[in-house]
């Protein structure tokens, strides 16, 4: 049996500016095939982290492997088993949609084939127009084409939902679920929870440079964050209590009279990050 | 424990010089869509050898040839628009263009791919290379048959043209790069290189007839590769009778060759210090 050695480790990951402590240590790994999201408030350390990984910043302490190489001396072979959807930009955009990815492609030894991956993102219809003619979303959609179109190993996804109407992200989420079965490993940063939760197996929470909670997204939080939450008003006053028997709870409240607006409330994962990252 | 699947080596040299090729087939198309930098690059010589050749179409100050008919201001302001334009397509442009890739995420999309440095480079003097061409086609083209210049026949002075030519584009496309870091960001690029580029036409013999300069400032501008680039211009495209009037009363094109292969060298230097794909921790 041959275990094969996680795609990412990341151990007592410390990173400065300018006397600033962005990232305070992290520890995670990501295995090969998982998928890893990483989520938290703006300025939490969640692309500060994912730069180092993929050797756009240096760390100032700790070490980081990633397919088995320090990003720091991460050569161009290393690239070529990399697809990178950073954060969106603002380039020229002078090439058409199938111009761009061809060229891109050119540059991988095993790249994917242009036509399915513009296919993959939905971009049929623009695929001979200019790239800065796009909406935003399209060129978020040629952004993820340009990550995936080298054949990646692993994946890194840096909020690549932004500008996507409902429909561009359920396809996005199908691409994603193809990426996975294919085996690629991918690494999402995300401020969409439900995102999260459809695409990851596991996911780490990341607030003031700390990973704060990390484990798979249905046992986040722990098991009494999970607990569903019952709550009703009587005489104008609000009142809540967690019960594992909600049923049972809400049977005895009604034996004192019809409680007012009477809710029964599983957390979902957006109350239960919510919850972990205001502490 | 360290199973992951080892790197192997898939970026090759032939891979480099494969992607150098697609990189200056993109990048010429990209440069053609963009409308400001084809003007302000590509046809300011020809809009400038126009106005000069207009304006001065009855003057006869230019010098006489060796039949004795005098130089017509078109044909004194072709050779100076010639170096004008490697100017401007080489450094102008490219320092321009890389500065605001540098800041629009361009270059930051590029590194985090396998994308060879040189073969960006290749990509982008390769663009210099055949814009250069396109524009000193398109100026002697005009001079020729909008203002009946006389081009040279003799193959020699076309060796000469060759070599000028291509090594100016390489020289100035080289120094584009490395001066590509002056500017802080894109936006200031243009405030920041063009006046550069301006100032050194007008004391490098493009629009001012570079013996009238005083001594001192034509010893500035000899400092500096454009005087050199315009020199060795003239020397093909201007009658022999006219050599007695530069500088030293010859063309001097060893000094030509020397003085644009030392400044190839300093622009490699500089380019190899100053090009990062991105700054780090900026």
């Amino acid at each position: 049996m041959t275990t094969t050695a996680p795609a990412v480790e990341v151990r007592d990951l410390h990173k400065n500016y300018r006397g600033v402590e962005a990232l305070r240590g992290v520890d995670f790994d990501i295995a090969s095939g998982e998928t890893f999201a990483l989520l938290g408030p703006n300025g939490a350390g969640k692309s500060t982290t994912i730069e180092i990984l993929e050797g756009y910043r240096d760390r100032t302490s700790g070490t980081v492997s990633v397919l088995g190489v320090d990003p720091e001396h991460g050569g161009l072979d290393w690239k070529a088993r990399l697809g990178i959807v950073l954060q969106s930009s603002g380039e020229q955009g002078a090439a058409t949609v199938r111009e761009q990815l061809t060229h891109f492609a050119g540059f991988y030894p095993n790249p994917r084939d242009v036509d399915e991956v513009i296919a993959a993102v939905g971009l049929e219809e623009k695929a001979s127009s200019l790239i800065r003619k796009l909406s935003g979303g399209q060129r978020r959609r040629v952004d993820v084409a340009l990550g995936i179109i080298g054949r990646p190993e692993l994946l890194f996804l840096d909020e690549p939902t932004t500008g996507f109407d409902p429909e561009a992200r359920r396809q996005f989420w199908t691409l994603i679920e193809q990426l996975k079965s294919e085996g690629t490993t991918i690494l999402l940063t995300t401020h969409y929870l439900d995102e999260a939760a459809q695409l990851s197996d596991r996911a780490g929470i990341v607030a003031d440079g700390r990973l704060v909670e990390i484990g798979p997204i249905d046992t986040i939080g722990g098991a009494a964050a999970r607990v569903p939450l019952v709550r009703w008003t009587r005489d104008g006053v609000v009142h809540e209590e967690r019960t594992e028997r909600p049923g049972e709870f809400v049977a005895h409240l009604t034996t004192s009279g019809e409680p007012e607006r009477l809710e029964v409330i599983r957390p979902s994962l957006e109350d239960i990050y919510l919850e972990l990252v205001a502490k | 424990m360290t199973a992951t699947i080892p790197t192997r080596t898939v970026v090759t040299p032939a891979r480099i010089v494969r992607n150098g090729f697609s990189r200056i087939r993109y990048e010429f198309l990209a440069y053609f869509r963009q409308g400001d930098a084809v003007f302000f690059t590509f046809l300011f010589p020809v809009v400038m050898l126009t106005i000069f050749s207009v304006a001065f179409s009855s003057s006869n100050f230019f010098g006489k040839d060796a039949a004795g008919h005098s130089v017509s201001a078109a044909a004194y302001y072709l050779p100076g628009m010639l170096a004008a334009g490697v100017l401007l397509s080489g450094l102008q442009n490219l320092a321009i263009d890389i500065a605001g890739e540098k800041s629009d995420g361009t270059l930051k999309r590029l590194a985090g791919t396998p994308l060879s440095v040189t073969s960006y480079f290749i990509g982008k003097i390769g663009r210099a290379l055949i814009t250069g061409v396109l524009q000193a086609a398109l100026l002697i083209l005009l001079a020729r048959v909008a203002f009946g210049v006389p081009i040279p026949t003799d193959g020699a002075k076309w060796l000469t043209f060759a070599w000028v030519f291509l090594l100016g584009v390489t020289t100035c496309a080289i120094l584009g790069i490395g001066l590509s870091a002056l500017p802080r960001s894109g936006k200031s690029a243009t405030a920041v290189i063009i006046p550069i580029v301006l100032v050194l036409q007008f004391i490098s013999g493009v629009y001012l007839a570079f013996t009238n300069l005083p001594t001192w400032l034509q010893n500035v501008a000899s400092l500096f590769p454009l005087k050199w680039l315009a020199q060795g211009m003239r020397s093909v495209f201007l009658p022999s009778t006219l050599e007695a009037a530069e500088a030293g009363g010859s063309w001097n094109l060893p000094g030509v060759a020397i003085a644009l292969a030392i400044w190839l060298v300093v622009g490699l230097i500089l380019a190899r210090v100053t090009f990062r794909w991105i700054r780090k921790d900026s």
